[in-house]
Parts: C-alpha cells; structure tokens; sequence
C-alpha cells in the first residue's frame, strides 16, 4: 500500500534502492518522502512500478565558492540542511517542511515565505539529470533542452524520472532568524499587510483563522522574517530538539469543528497583543510542523486533504473574503492550521502553481462531503481566476482543472514530445489530465 | 580518525560513512564498483567540513586475494606513505543478502553467501587486525546480524554464517582488547536499506541515518557489542531465550 500526506491509501508498491539509473528504467514514476498530500505520488494502477528515491541521497558536487550544489534527487532537505547550514548556506527555497527530496522539490515547484523575492525552487535549478519515458537518459537546464528543463519544473514527475538536481544555494549571514510578527483583525487589514511587509522583508507568511465570521473573518497573525545578523543573533548554533511524534492514529472525532475553533482562538490570544519581535531558531520559523513526526494522523484513519489555492492580484480583497465566507458556509471539518501568503509573479515551470495574488491553505478532514466542498471552492476560486496547487490535491475534478489551467495544452504538447504514449502517469494525472487508468 | 570503509557506497556503510564524513574523519572507501566509489567519495568530501580526501580502490568479499592490496592502498593513502601512520580504524559493512527461499533453492547461492559473510568477511577482518595491531592497536567494527543470535526459519543460512562471524569478532575482542585493538561487533535488526528492499518491515524497523549514529557511537565507546535499532536488543533477549518447542512452531 502506498499512501500519500493525507493518507487513504491505495494498493501499490515501490522499487527502493540506491542506484535511481537502474531502478528507473521501465517505471512510470518516481516518488520520493511521500509529502505531497494527495495521489501526485501514487500509482495510477495496483500493477505500475513506482521508483521511491529516499535512498538515493550522495551530494556529487559542492562549491563553496559559488554555492552550487548537486546531489542526487532522494536528498531531504532535512540532510541537507544539516550539511550547509554550518557552512554558512541554506536552501534558496524552502517548503513548509524539510522532509522533502530534491527531486520533489523540483517536480512541486516548491515554494516558500520568500516567494516574492526569490520566486520558486526552479528558478534556482542549474541543470537536472533526467530518465526520460523512452528510457534515454539526459541532462537538460535553462539552456539545454529547456522546454524539457521547464516542463518538468512543477511537471510532477511526468516528463521523466528526476535522477540529479543541481541548483545554487543561498548564502546566509548565520544560521537565526529576525521575526516580527503582528495580529491582523480581519481579513482586509491581513491582505493589506501581507502587501506592506512585502515590501520590506524577505520572508513572509501569515497563519489565518478561518473559522471565525463576521468581524472577526480572517483574522490571523501576520509573520515577517529575515536573516539575522551576528551581532543580533550571536554565534552560537541553534539546537534542534529531539523530534516529538503522534505515536498513534488519532480517532476521527479528534479534529471537529469545536476543537479546531477552540484552537484557533487559543493560538490567536496566546500570541504577543501588538507588533512583536525575536529571535528565531530555523526549525522553528521554517518547519514549525516538523516537530511532531507523523503529525497527519491527527485526522485519523479517514485522512484528509489540502486545499491551496492563489487567488489572483487582480480580483483582490473582495475575491479572497468571498473564499472564506464559502468555506464558512460549507462549515467543513478543517483544521486550525491555515496559511496565507502573498505570491510574487509567475515563475517559468510550465504547471507551476503560485502567481502573483494571494494563497490560502486549508486542511480538510476527508469526511464524506469532502467531494461537494473541494467542488465549490474551486467554483470560487475558478471565478476568481485563480488556481490549485496539484502537490496538495486529490478531489479536483478534472473539467474544474481545465478551467483554471490555461497552460495545460503547452503542458500536453510537451507530454506529446517526449512521452507521446503516455507512459509515465500517476493516479494525480489520470484524475486530471484524462491519462488512462 | 582515519577509517577504511568496506562496502560505504550502500546501506548502512554509506550512513555510516557520511556520519563519519560530517564529523570530519578521513576516510578510504573500498567497494566493487569504481564509479559508484567515486561518487561516495565525492559526497564524503562535499560533506566533511575539513574537506579532507577521500581515497577509493576496490575490493570486492568475492575475491580474497585482492584484500592485502586494497588495505595496503588505503595505508598508503592515508599515511601519506609513511609506514604505519594509516588507518586506526577498519569498518566492514558490506555483505551478501538473500532470502531462505532463494539460498534453498540455490546451493551455489548458498555457498557463495557463507563464503562471503563467513570466511571472507574473517580473511578481511584478519589482513585488517594484523595491520591495526603491528601499530599499537585501533579500532575494528564489523556488522554481523540479529540473524545469527538464534536459528531462526527465515534466516537459516544467512544467520549462520553471521553466528560465526559474531563469534569470531568477540574472540577477537577477548583476545587483543589488551593490545589496544578494540573490536565492535555490530548486530542490526531490520532497517531500511535497498537490502532489506521488497520485505515486508516489522515493527521497529530503523532507519539507516538512526542506526548509522548508533554504531558511530558505539565505536566511539569502544563498545564490544550493539544492537541497532536498540529495541532489537529487547527483541532478541526474548528470542534467545524462547524454548525450542516454541521456536519449532513459530515463523520468526
């Protein structure tokens, strides 16, 4: 069985091994942590052969001088991390989480709080090392095969296996972080600030309630960062603690709607009143939901599902506040965990997700109507011009997909060159892109 | 430390050795294949902060007669040609694997795996202790299994030649210890490795980065014996003292 971030697995199993050239040849897809939330990285069929990369984890090359990096594609960012980190570098994107491959990291297009300045991970890729569908393998970057190079970035593993990712790290002053944070009433004075700290710091993000009606709608807390310097932050290196872990699968009564509200009051008026400021350890201001290991089985055997979403700059505020008064009304179970964040411009991976506007996260338990909400969302968010995040998805329904991806003809005739039967797919790409099953 | 690493470019022994590498330990990788030697190499230098080299050749549990020359190879590299200043430590991870199933229906398969994970892996350790004990002694870690703890079902042959392996290493540590070679014997249970790939994991199977720090611990310790992940020490306290009746009956 194999199952993503938001569990209900499906029957399946997977090559592990070191060597990603051998294991490649003649498989369909190639998956690394498992964090994406959906089926992105799940097969589409009991019987395709799937490649897990984790164990292939060798760093090949390292500059210092320059900062470019190459490994190969099953690198955690955790591992990585713990490398660069005391030489003075940190990756130039980062996800929510370091439990992510290379690898994934390219076929997501992750993205991070830096988004309006540094864009996604892609933009930072040299060059990929690559199995293609007819089984050659390649080396493509921005310049060699570059229709390839940005299909693949944010393509989902479709247009071939990712075997090794060579990118340019960021060069940081020291390993804290500068962090102010600020609670924002509702959701206008939220859009508004996002806006404004934009302008002015590096990194941000904004955790918002999305429970809560009336005047209270959207009110969160907004969270800016940058790097700190020696002088603020001292020279001492920032101690990880041990991981926590939910041992076990939580009952599916455990997140309801009254727990995730009573939650999200608490962490709205546990948090400084007015502007506040501190210093920063990197897992806690990055990776906040890494430090319990196994945290999605707070949603019990059921699982549950992300819904992310950019709504774009154009429609604005009043587009946004409609997003949330839609989910008030489909009163979901969702978690307490939602996150906004101001997106910079479209980047130049083909499928890739963020554009300029604003992008919600929700968790969404994976009740029964779970269908019927991720239907009207999209609705909302189709009317809205905006779109969805694959990575994160497994109830959008093709034809709403369609709508909101103008770019997936160019994604197809690319799927035309260099896999023109189709042969790599995933369960994601047989749901959306009409792949046969 | 200066450490000649057989079988680092997999498994446990490339944990092991990007364990040792971050730390900023030199090492020598001995393995099969020169082009994947070379890419362990070049991710042990990418990782070591003291960017120190790190030296390959090749040597494969197969072929006894290349043993004194890979490890003459690593001395020479790692003393800088200076007789006696190379390696203080020796690590030996690499090993053959197969199912019951595969060995009973193979006895060629049977005996190329006793030899390997028996006498070979015995030569190996011999070339090596000579060498550590003609400079005053060091260090030796070698991994048998929890397979050999016990006669077990599924890993007759496999357990037995890593009983003898075990048994061999523990009559080492009681022999030189006061020589100043200081011998690990390392007993995995079930972890995650392209070995272990395609069996289904019991509960409490580890992780190779978790098992990697457990060993590098150990051997820092100058332990004689550990079992990675810990609980398997547990596990096979219980095992070993389960009456044969009972082992007759289960399929553990």
């Amino acid at each position: 069985m194999l199952s993503g971030w938001g569990g209900q697995a499906v029957p399946g199993e997977e090559r592990v091994g070191e060597s990603l050239e051998a294991l490649s040849r003649g498989a369909v897809l190639s998956r690394g942590l498992g964090r994406s939330y959906g089926d992105s990285s799940l097969p589409a069929n009991p019987a395709d052969v799937l490649v897990n990369t984790r164990l292939a984890n060798r760093i090949l090359a390292f500059d210092e001088a320059t900062g470019v990096l190459r490994a190969e594609a099953g690198l955690s960012l955790a591992e990585l991390n713990r490398v660069v980190m005391p030489r003075g570098f940190f990756p130039p994107v980062t996800p929510g989480t370091k439990y992510v491959t290379l690898g994934g990291a390219v076929a997501s297009d992750v993205h991070g709080g830096n988004h309006h300045v540094a864009g996604c991970f892609g933009e930072h890729v040299r060059a990929l090392r690559m199995r293609l569908a007819d089984d050659r393998i390649v080396e493509c970057s921005p310049t060699v095969e570059p229709d390839l190079f940005w299909g693949t970035v944010g393509g989902m593993g479709l247009l071939g296996h990712i075997l090794e990712v060579e990118f340019k790290l960021e060069r940081i002053a020291g390993p804290w972080l500068f962090v102010e944070s600020e609670p924002m009433p509702d959701i206008d004075t939220f859009i508004e600030g996002l806006d404004r700290v934009a302008g002015a710091w590096p990194m941000t993000k904004g955790w918002i309630d999305c429970l809560h009606r009336g005047r209270n709608l959207g009110r969160g807390l907004l969270i800016a960062g940058r790097w700190a310097t020696a002088a603020e932050a001292g020279t001492r290196p920032p101690v990880e603690p041990r991981n926590k872990t939910l041992p076990i699968m939580m009952p599916n009564w455990a997140v309801n709607p009254l727990t995730a509200r009573i939650f999200n009051s608490f962490i709205y008026w546990n948090a400084p009143r007015g502007k506040h400021q501190e210093i920063q350890p990197p897992h806690m201001f990055f990776y906040p939901l890494d430090a319990v290991l196994h945290w999605n089985r707070v949603f019990g055997r059921r699982g549950f599902t992300q819904h992310q979403c950019v709504i774009p700059r154009a429609a604005g505020a009043p587009a946004v506040r409609e997003f949330l008064r839609e989910l008030l009304r489909l009163n979901p179970t969702i978690s307490p965990v939602c996150v906004i964040k101001d997106c910079g411009p479209e980047g130049r991976g083909v499928l890739s997700f963020p554009m300029a506007g604003t992008s919600i996260a929700i968790d969404l338990a994976a009740t029964p109507d779970i269908q019927k909400i991720i239907d009207r969302l999209n609705e909302v968010v189709i009317a809205a011009g905006g779109r969805i995040y694959m990575s994160k998805d497994r109830f959008t329904r093709a034809e709403h997909f369609a709508k909101m991806e103008p770019r997936l003809p160019r994604f197809a005739a690319l799927r035309d060159q260099y896999d023109p039967h189709r042969r790599l797919r995933s369960a994601q790409s047989v749901r959306l892109l009409g792949d046969r099953a | 430390m200066k450490a000649v690493v057989l079988g680092g470019t997999s498994g446990i022994g490339r944990a092991v050795a990007q364990e040792l590498a971050a730390r900023g330990d030199t090492l020598f990788l001995l393995g099969r294949d020169a082009a994947d030697l070379e890419r362990s190499a070049a991710d042990c230098a990418a990782r070591n902060p003291e960017h120190g080299v790190v030296g390959t050749a090749r040597c494969d549990l197969e072929e006894p007669e290349g043993f004194a020359a890979a490890l003459d190879a690593a001395d020479a590299a790692l003393g800088g040609g200076i007789a006696g200043q190379g390696f203080d430590t020796v690590i030996v991870t690499a090993a053959m694997f197969a199912t019951q199933d595969a060995l009973e229906a193979d006895v060629e398969l049977t005996r190329r795996l006793t030899t390997v994970n028996f006498a070979n892996s015995v030569v190996f350790c011999e070339h090596a202790r000579k060498r550590l004990l003609a400079r005053g002694g060091g260090r030796l870690v070698v991994l048998s299994s929890v397979a050999g703890d016990r006669g077990r079902k599924p890993v007759a042959i496999y357990g037995a030649a890593k009983a003898g392996l075990a048994t061999y290493l523990e009559a080492l540590d009681h022999k030189f210890r006061a020589q100043g070679l200081v011998v690990t014997c390392v007993k995995p249970g079930f972890v995650k490795t392209s070995m272990t790939a395609g069996l289904k994991p019991p509960p409490f199977a580890g992780e190779p980065v978790a098992v990697a720090h457990q060993i590098v611990r150990a051997m820092d310790r100058g332990k004689p014996l550990v079992y990675t992940p810990r609980m398997w020490a547990l596990v096979m306290l219980i095992i070993r003292w389960l009456p044969r009746f009972v082992m007759r009956k289960i399929n553990f």
